[in-house]
């Protein structure tokens, strides 16, 4: 079964580098890059939005794509 | 897709003002969530707010907003709700705001059950000003006005707005992003005065203060505070101490305020 993989869109202008998104991600494919979010394991993720639902800066969008 | 939150924000407006972390950003997504959920007409939607970082809150919606004095945003709402009965009122407030400063107005909206949704976001402390205590701040936390320990019992919000006469009530928390949503629509689909509490977090003048290392941690608190009232009813007494109840706390059917003054209305023109 394949399932659906998101593709994750970070607007870097307005992330404040709180770090919940990389703490909350279940697949660990964020990480923090000099206070900035960056995607380090893009492949790994699974579209779950946890971090799109709690960025408070807006600054996460995970566009749902079909594997 | 990933959910369009820009057609509902002012152009131009972010990046907003809140701290790395502050839960509000992630209360006004849910609020955003919840308008849309409702199909609110953005022109028929009136959102007002007091003074404060929560405050801060409706000048990044693209709607009719409203941001008014220190702890009269229930005041205000009630005149607009008032003099435009159709449309929908959406407060937005901190605790501060709402249960200290503006407390009286906070009670008598409950009381007289007016059609209005109050979003109260708890972060335990007074933010914008300098990390004052306010009525919700824990007792024995620390605040830049109690550096050795809030020795005041808390204000119990939602027991607050219950007693006072609101008609609908629930809790929960900036951990909980889905709930949010769901439950202030709840409020905003429901007539009758909505309390929505949100408990948030504040990384800066609460969380610095009282040994939180970082803001995953007042998260982690958060998420483990909540109990659902479900859960919650099946529980022993000594495990729900130091825990939160979340989820609809109250809802009930009572006259709303509007509909009863335009029948006063009516009297006094003698029809």
């Amino acid at each position: 079964m394949s399932s659906p993989k998101g593709e994750v869109e970070i607007i870097e202008q307005y992330c404040k580098g709180c770090n919940i998104c990389v703490a909350f991600c279940p697949t660990n494919v964020l990480e923090m890059d000099l206070f900035v979010v960056k995607a380090a394991k893009p492949e790994a993720c699974i579209a779950c939005m946890q971090c799109e639902l709690r960025c408070p800066d807006f600054a996460i969008k995970v566009h749902k794509k079909e594997a | 897709m990933a959910y369009d939150y820009d057609s509902s924000i002012r152009p131009g407006k972010l990046p907003h003002i809140w701290c790395p972390g502050c839960g509000h950003g992630i209360v006004m997504k849910g609020l955003i969530r919840a308008m849309d959920t409702c199909e609110l007409d953005r022109k028929n939607t009136a959102i007002v707010s007091g003074i404060g970082c929560a405050s801060r809150l409706p000048g990044y919606l693209d709607a009719c907003t409203l941001h008014t004095a220190h702890g009269r945003a229930a005041a205000f709402a009630t005149g607009v709700k008032m003099a435009k009965p159709e449309m929908d009122v959406i407060v937005c407030g901190g605790d501060g705001d709402g249960t200290a400063i503006g407390g009286n107005h906070f009670i008598h909206a409950c009381r007289r059950n007016i059609n209005m949704t109050y979003v109260l976001m708890n972060n335990f402390i007074y933010g914008m000003t300098g990390g004052q205590f306010s009525p919700c701040t824990p007792t024995g936390d620390k605040a830049s006005t109690t550096p050795y320990g809030n020795p005041d019992p808390i204000f119990d919000i939602s027991k607050l707005a219950i007693g006072a006469g609101a008609s609908f009530v629930a809790r929960t928390t900036a951990f909980h992003a889905t709930q949010i949503d769901k439950l202030i629509a709840e409020g905003i689909k429901h007539k009758g005065m909505a309390v929505i509490e949100i408990l948030d977090d504040c990384p800066t003048t609460y969380g610095r203060r009282n040994k939180f290392r970082s803001v995953v941690e007042m998260m982690e608190r958060l998420k483990d505070m909540a109990v659902p009232v479900a859960a919650a009813a099946k529980l022993p007494a000594e495990k729900l101490e130091g825990k939160i109840l979340t989820g609809i706390l109250h809802q009930e059917d009572k006259p709303e305020y509007t509909a009863q003054y335009a029948e006063v209305i009516k009297k006094a023109q003698g029809a």
